[in-house]
């Protein structure tokens, strides 16, 4: 049966080397348990009150077998010996297998402690709501013009057990803080949103070095700028990003692209373009799966490896691209740590964690007053792209013009649209003052993992700027 | 998802049990649902993957005294069910008063009576299953020289059954399954590489338009060969539909009632006024068997119907759930949409558009001169549905003399919803039912802002 605490691993080991060898008995080559226990918990304010408390718990187990190229895979949320055989039993079948091998013992205990200060379950539930007033009065307290206010705080705890026939036998203990405000404000023209969030991979200790009212603050301010805001211009431009604001432009841009999976299959510009010239030579591009306390932050994997900073880019060169289990076994290396998935119920497959560009050396202030007509992006909200073509779009929540090296007007929403490889190629000016950005959900193949990006200020020459204003 | 039939009276059982359990002075719901499903993945002529599962989940929503509190479980285990009763009691503790929260309360108006099961997905054997997946690798790897692999050639099928039940006197089950399809090609030439994509969804395997899907994947590919950056212009662009159903779905979300009881629609206060040109007439329309999104009730349990929001350009009515009609002093439309994980918000089963006379052709021939989006990107990004600015990445092909012409690529369109709709030139005779349950068809809208070199 599950475990419902901290102190020993998800499932018991005995169980856990019942399903694996009941997997290869099956036929499988190689197999894996992947052990998933979730417990949600937020709250909603909205309107000047508590509109809903909510909670969730989930757990249940994915098993994994694969023979040659095939991966049979089944999930199911009975923990009990005979649900993890019968799922293990489900799973040979899928890859079809016929071999009899045995595995390597399991190595390692399974367990880990959740790594933050106070669980965010143990803080009482008044305590929370409260945080959600103060962000609200704060937001309405902005301006006059703030019509709605939306507070969310959000919690999350996921511990998961990893265990293969390699024997790996490994466990994390994953807790997430969120809070986020939205505000619309009202004018003449129509109505305008604002939006911050912070989260971290952390407790309840997020606030304490957060203050809910001066975010709260920001995103009202965002909104209310942007009632004066003008359409944003159609075309091309050059392009200043804020730093922090605009990590997701690299996520998208060459991150998706440099996942070995799209790789392998032809669907990525980058492909066969290790040691090539990829990038301005400003351009440092890392994803680190141990940063901290950042958003996309975790111990091990969902294959139970544990993260580590892959330098993919260094001074413009292509080094390397992310790896999951499969990838890497093919490629005959080791893997880099980036094999996730949404849920127990999911396969893994290569994923980011935390995607950034290094600092470079200009004062950030130079690159805007070195620039004489563009658009400064304060803030980016999500992106899309198509790894085939390189072809990536990223919207603007919060932008202004760049007149005579000087920000000036705000601008109204839109897409930004360029070409990975171009747009890399372009980067004329990074700044020395590196940040990380806002938390974000990464969707692939319909599955969601959270992330983290982040990238001082830098330039881009020339993106085209998805505006109606000529 | 549908019928009254009980097929299966566990859950049912379990819902009633749980509602037997309510205090006094709770008001009560629960939503009960298991499914199972099986993807197939083949890639190089081979299984790449086969996944199988099992889901349960137990969504239980109280109200007391103005005050809701939630809670939902992946397992229905009688220690989970009661332990998730519980939370939610805990949860509403914190929740404040809002006199218009409560559950829905039977209207009397009478389901539409749709057979929507149908059990031919379960007659399919695994085997069934991996040959429909490496076929259709097969097939797109064989319509095109240009094809030279496939991303993703996907068979999915899954079958569910839900119940929910309330102290007000609610007690629905429905089941049902769908299977759907999905492939990936990519047609290379030289250096450039493009990528397409094209699915099917039905409720049942044999109506699956397999050839449909592998013409539009590899054209989809094949055709944006050789696309470059336009010039930026002003230009009348044609929807094709599924770009379509994304631009109105987004306004009808808007037309939401808890959107507009929010002040978060930029709609909100135009109710029986042109919000758009004579010729647009949109309904949700979840009686109409033909779509995927049929049902015979709404996530409340309340009867499913056809809900007309414009007609003739002409705003008619916003969706409402139970408590947004409550706020708004009105009928709940059977608009409540939910799973177990959550509780009733309030959207579409159905969207339908009321079609056209123009056929494809003739759409383009009327339009001259313009760009076809066949595919749009950045909707989550660069749609803001309360301000109504509208900014997404577009491909697709330019249209000259009325014909369509040489592929572009790298471009945005810009507007706003506002104008959009009154922009809207043609609506095409096109019609066809999405893989998404959505009957749509082309769209032609003029003076949209082209964003390229």
């Amino acid at each position: 049966m599950p475990n419902g605490d901290g102190d020993a691993a998800l499932v018991e080991r005995g169980l856990v080397q019942a399903a694996l060898d009941e997997a290869l008995s099956a036929g499988g080559e190689w197999a894996e348990v992947f052990a998933e226990d979730r417990q949600n918990a937020g709250a909603l304010f909205d309107e000047g009150r508590v509109e809903e408390m909510s909670s969730s718990r989930d757990r249940g187990v994915g098993l994994r077998v694969t023979v040659g190229d095939t991966t049979g895979f089944a999930h199911t949320s009975d923990l009990t010996e005979e649900g993890l055989r019968t799922a293990a039993r489900t799973a040979a079948a899928g890859a079809r297998g016929t071999g009899t091998r045995t595995g390597q013992p399991l190595s390692g205990d399974g367990v880990a402690a959740p790594r933050v200060e106070t669980l965010p379950s143990s803080v009482p539930k008044a305590t929370k709501v409260d945080l959600l007033r103060r962000a609200d009065g704060a937001a309405r307290a902005v301006d006059d013009a703030i019509s709605q206010v939306t507070v969310r705080y959000s919690e999350g705890r996921r511990r998961i057990l990893v265990a293969n026939t390699d024997g790996v036998f490994a466990g994390d203990d994953q807790v997430r803080t969120l809070f986020s405000v939205n505000c619309v404000a009202a004018g003449d023209q129509g109505l305008q949103t604002g939006r911050e969030t912070v989260g971290y991979t952390v407790g309840f200790e997020l606030f304490d070095s957060h203050d809910v009212e001066e975010l709260a603050a920001r995103a009202a301010g965002r909104a209310v700028t942007k009632l004066r805001a003008r359409p944003a211009p159609s075309g091309e431009l050059p392009v200043v990003i804020k730093r922090g604001g605009g990590g997701v432009l690299f996520h998208e841009a060459c991150g998706h692209g440099l996942e070995a999976d799209l790789v392998r299959k032809g669907a990525s510009v980058f492909k066969d373009r290790v040691g090539e010239l990829v990038a301005s030579p400003l351009v440092t591009l890392v994803d680190d799966g141990t940063m901290g306390v950042e958003w996309g932050a975790v111990a091990i994997d969902d294959e139970g490896h544990p993260t580590q900073r892959n330098v993919l880019i260094e001074d413009g060169v292509l080094t390397d691209y992310m790896w999951d289990h499969l990838r890497s076994r093919d490629a005959g290396r080791a893997p880099s740590g980036n094999g996730r998935r949404q849920s127990y119920m999911h396969l893994p497959m290569v994923r980011m964690t935390n995607t950034f560009v290094t600092n470079g050396d200009t004062d950030p202030d130079d690159i805007v007053a070195d620039t004489s007509h563009g658009v400064y992006i304060a803030q980016l909200g999500g992106g899309q792209v198509n790894t085939a073509t390189g072809d990536f779009v990223f919207g603007m929540t919060e932008a202004y013009l760049i007149e005579d090296g000087q920000i000036t007007e705000p601008l109204r929403e839109g897409n930004l649209i360029g070409n990975g490889p171009d747009v890399l190629a372009n980067i004329d000016a990074i700044g020395n003052d590196f940040d990380m950005g806002s938390p974000g959900t990464c969707g692939k193949d319909g599955q969601g993992v959270p992330v983290g990006d982040g990238q001082p200020t830098l330039r881009v020459t020339a993106l085209t700027i998805g505006g109606t204003a000529s | 998802m549908t019928a009254a039939v009980n097929a299966n009276p566990e859950l049912p059982d379990l819902a009633a049990s749980v509602v037997a359990g309510a205090h006094a002075g709770e008001q009560l719901e629960v939503y009960v649902s298991r499914g199972r499903s099986t993807t197939v993945k083949a890639y190089d002529g081979q299984v790449e993957s086969l996944r199988s599962g099992t889901t349960q989940a137990i969504g239980v929503r109280v109200v007391v005294d103005g005050r809701q509190g939630f809670a939902s479980a992946g397992s229905l285990d009688p220690d989970v069910v009661a332990d998730t009763v519980a939370e939610a009691r805990e949860n509403l503790q914190f929740a404040e008063v809002d006199p218009h929260q409560g559950l829905a309360h039977p209207d009397g108006v009478p389901e539409p009576g749709l057979d929507l099961v149908d059990r031919a997905v379960l007659d399919l054997s695994e085997d069934d299953k991996i040959e429909m997946a490496i076929d259709l690798e097969r097939r797109c790897l064989a319509r095109d020289p240009r094809i030279t692999g496939v991303r993703t050639s996907a068979w999915s099928d899954g079958w569910g059954e839900a119940a929910l039940a309330s102290t007000a006197g609610i007690a629905v089950f429905s089941e049902g399954g769908s299977c759907s399809v999905g492939v990936q090609p990519l047609a290379v030439d030289g250096d450039e590489t493009q990528i397409g994509y094209a699915g099917d969804a039905a409720r049942r395997p044999d109506e699956l338009d397999i050839d449909k899907v592998i013409t539009e994947a590899v054209e989809g590919a094949t055709g944006l060969l050789g696309a470059t950056k336009p010039a930026s212009d002003k230009v009348t662009v044609v929807f094709e539909p599924s770009v379509a159903a994304a631009f109105l779905g987004t306004v009808a979300g808007a037309l939401t009632g808890d959107r507009v009881i929010k002040g978060r629609s930029p709609f909100a206060e135009r109710l029986d006024e042109e919000i758009a040109v004579s010729s647009l007439t949109l309904v949700d329309d979840p009686t109409d068997p033909r779509s995927l999104g049929a049902d015979n009730h709404d996530g409340e349990g309340l009867a499913a119907r056809r809900n007309v929001l414009i007609d003739g350009g002409v705003l008619q009515r916003f969706l409402h759930n139970s408590y947004t009609a409550r706020r708004a002093q009105a009928s709940s439309t059977g608009s409540a949409v939910r799973g177990a994980r959550s509780t009733p918000g309030v959207g579409l089963h159905a969207m339908t558009i009321v079609p056209g006379d123009l056929e494809r052709d003739a759409l383009l021939a009327a339009v001259g001169d313009g760009v076809f989006v066949r595919g749009v990107n950045g909707l989550h990004s660069g749609v803001n549905p309360v301000s109504g600015d509208f900014s997404v990445g577009a491909y697709g092909h330019h249209i000259r003399a009325g014909e369509l012409a040489e592929p572009f690529r790298e471009a945005t369109i810009a507007s706003t919803l506002q104008r959009m709709l009154f922009d809207l030139v043609h609506v095409g005779g096109d019609f066809e039912f999405l893989p998404g349950g959505t009957g749509m068809a082309s769209l032609a809208i003029a003076d949209i802002s082209l964003s390229g070199t």
